[in-house]
């Protein structure tokens, strides 16, 4: 959806702008997101992060990818140098968010009850409950699904999407939506290949591709440290970039649609 | 699934185009969705009448329009169908494409029901 107005307008839809009345009726064409209370509040997160400098970054996953793990480790190799703090999402328990103060960072855990992903809205609550003062980076850990997370923006900056070895290497084609939203794809677990033979990371890589999805893709094991410097280089890489950004009073929107604002500028 | 969500964030979006517009009810609601949008149109529609109880849009006809998915190569810029799980150029096989249409969830339409002032 685009930054100008919430629409999603493009060359390949503005047609269908305009419908016939009905007789009797008034017809108003809206051409609004349809989560456009959503990706309204998630601007204003959004805004609320650059105002401070803050890079925030949503982790999406099936269940059990190591989204925790791979947050422990960052932490325990970034919390010396930068300023760092975690919104948990599940479904039940506090126990993530525990882990995370383990490290010696502040969490917040949003319990969602039985929704499937977090939206917006839970997001600017969380962040009422947060110091943000001198906050570097907000990590948002979402509820582990590989489905509804992937339609709600929360205001972030990037969407990083993990697929561990113990899953099947095609599931970047059999969840589209998800895969093609990544800014970054981590392949975790990776200490694990050398005794399951049947996930082939060039694989997973070829599916991540065909869904024109330019994204780096990093393989790692946060619990072995393999591979987990290219990971941070990253990530400091892109706090960086927040940074020039903050400075020149821009801002970015994750993955799934940059075209978006361009396109409808176009049409106009 | 969080297209109850969705179904509830639509007819807040229909009730407040209501208000502004002075309606008394809603005919119809014409919502583009793409495949790559991650919205089942059938969730969708089972779960809109879930979310219009007691509101304006609750005698509305919820008409689900499907889009293609459509790509332009950014490599030979051909523009053709593709699947959602394969966004490849049909014609040169480079997977350097934009999404033209496919991924959108939008309000299009709405019809309202607006009565007549009454002039005396």
């Amino acid at each position: 959806m685009c930054d100008t107005c919430g629409c999603n307008v493009t060359p390949g839809n503005a047609k269908f702008a305009y419908q016939p009345v009905v007789p009797g009726s008034t017809a108003v064409s809206v051409l609004q997101g349809l989560l456009k209370k959503n990706d309204d509040q998630a601007a204003h997160n959004r805004a609320h992060f650059d105002r401070r400098g803050i890079l925030a970054i949503n982790l999406m996953s099936a269940p059990g990818s190591g989204k925790t793990a791979l947050l422990e480790a960052t932490i325990a190799a970034l919390k010396g140098q930068f300023k760092i703090a975690v919104i948990e999402g599940d479904l039940e328990t506090e126990n993530d968010a525990e882990r995370i103060r383990a490290q010696g960072v502040a969490a917040h855990q949003i319990v969602t009850g039985s929704a499937c992903h977090l939206d917006a809205h839970m997001i600017h609550d969380a962040l009422h409950h947060m110091d943000l003062a001198d906050l570097d980076l907000l990590f948002i850990e979402n509820v582990g699904n590989l489905v509804c997370p992937a339609s709600f923006d929360l205001g972030q900056h990037l969407n990083i999407v993990l697929l561990s070895v113990t899953e099947g290497d095609d599931k970047p084609a059999k969840y589209p939506v998800m895969f093609r939203g990544a800014d970054a794809v981590l392949l975790t677990k990776t200490d694990l290949l050398a005794v399951l033979d049947d996930f082939d990371p060039d694989k997973a890589e070829r599916h991540i591709r065909n869904l024109a999805n330019p994204a780096p893709i990093l393989r790692l094991s946060a619990r072995k440290g393999e591979g987990m410097m290219a990971w941070l280089v990253w990530l400091q890489g892109q706090l960086i970039e927040q940074r020039k950004r903050v400075e020149a009073g821009a801002t970015q929107r994750p993955a799934s649609q940059p075209e978006g604002a361009r396109l409808h500028t176009e049409t106009a | 699934m969080h297209e109850l969500s969705v179904a509830q964030a639509l007819v807040e979006q229909v009730e407040d185009l209501a208000s502004q517009h002075g309606a008394t009810g809603v005919y119809l609601i014409r919502v583009r969705i793409g495949p790559l949008a991650g919205i089942e149109p059938e969730l969708l529609a089972v779960a809109f009448p879930l979310a219009a109880a007691g509101t304006r849009a609750e005698q509305a006809r919820l008409d689900l329009v499907m889009a293609p998915v459509r790509v332009r190569c950014q490599t030979c810029s051909a523009e053709g169908e593709a699947q959602p799980n394969n966004l490849v150029c049909g014609a040169c096989g480079d997977w350097r494409t934009r999404i033209v249409s496919g991924d959108e969830m939008i309000l299009e339409t709405v019809e309202l029901d607006i009565p007549e002032p009454i002039v005396s």
